[in-house]
């Protein structure tokens, strides 16, 4: 599954995007699983609750499942216009 | 309709000329620019990112939701990535209907989606350093006029 990050997101974890092989069920449980691996992602992820998530470039939230995904992407609110 | 995702800059006037030259059996062309405002201590410059691909499928997706909820002959956004400049256009959305009242609601309409729904993210680089700029509530709460 690739994973993509973007803007402050992308800082903190310190890539712009990478392949990992997980088991997660859901968006959620990537994140707790991403957490546990290094410190970077626990501070890029601390509040989920200023974060936003696509899955297959589509906006979604982070109890959707990953089932058959291959894109997801975390990025903060966004700021276009 | 045309969505254009581009790190060059672009003519707002011209643009616009061509695209009410291009919308034969419209009455009323909306346009709205979006443009790089200065900051206290001066801005440097801007920097956008974005995520190719969802962009151009969100805005896709926005576009067609205007076209469907109002009376459009033509629609056109244009949105930059990378480098800008105080002052320099950000983005640009036209409609053209037949008549005002659909070109203004679809206009802002797709401003407000733009903002909040279309994956950019700005920063701003100023002598003391750079800043993502934050999200606004206010404009969380402006997709409830729709």
């Amino acid at each position: 599954m690739d994973i993509l990050y973007f803007a402050w997101v992308r800082e903190r974890i310190g890539l712009p995007r990478e392949t990992i092989q997980t088991e997660a069920a859901t968006v959620a449980d990537l994140v707790a699983e991403l957490c546990a691996r290094e410190d970077r992602y626990a501070v890029a992820f601390a509040d989920i609750t200023a974060l936003r998530v696509a899955l297959d470039q589509e906006l979604t939230d982070f109890d959707a499942p990953l089932a058959g995904v291959r894109e997801v992407a975390f990025f903060p609110p966004m700021t276009g216009g | 309709m045309a969505v254009r995702i581009q790190e060059a800059a672009f003519g707002a006037g011209a643009e616009l000329d061509r695209f009410t030259a291009d919308a034969p059996g419209a009455g009323a062309v909306v346009s709205f620019t979006g443009v790089v405002r200065d900051v206290d201590g001066g801005l440097r410059h801007m920097l956008i990112e974005h995520y190719p691909g969802m962009t151009e499928r969100a805005i896709t997706a926005l576009v067609s939701e205007a076209v469907a909820r109002w009376n459009l002959t033509d629609a056109l956004v244009i949105h930059r990535f990378g480098q800008l400049a105080p002052g320099d256009p950000i983005m640009m959305v036209a409609t053209a209907s037949a008549h005002r009242a659909d070109a203004f609601a679809a206009a802002d309409f797709l401003m407000d989606y733009l903002k909040s729904r279309a994956p950019f993210w700005k920063k701003e680089v100023t002598a003391d350093g750079a800043d993502w700029v934050a999200a606004k509530d206010a404009d969380e709460a402006a997709l409830n006029r729709w």
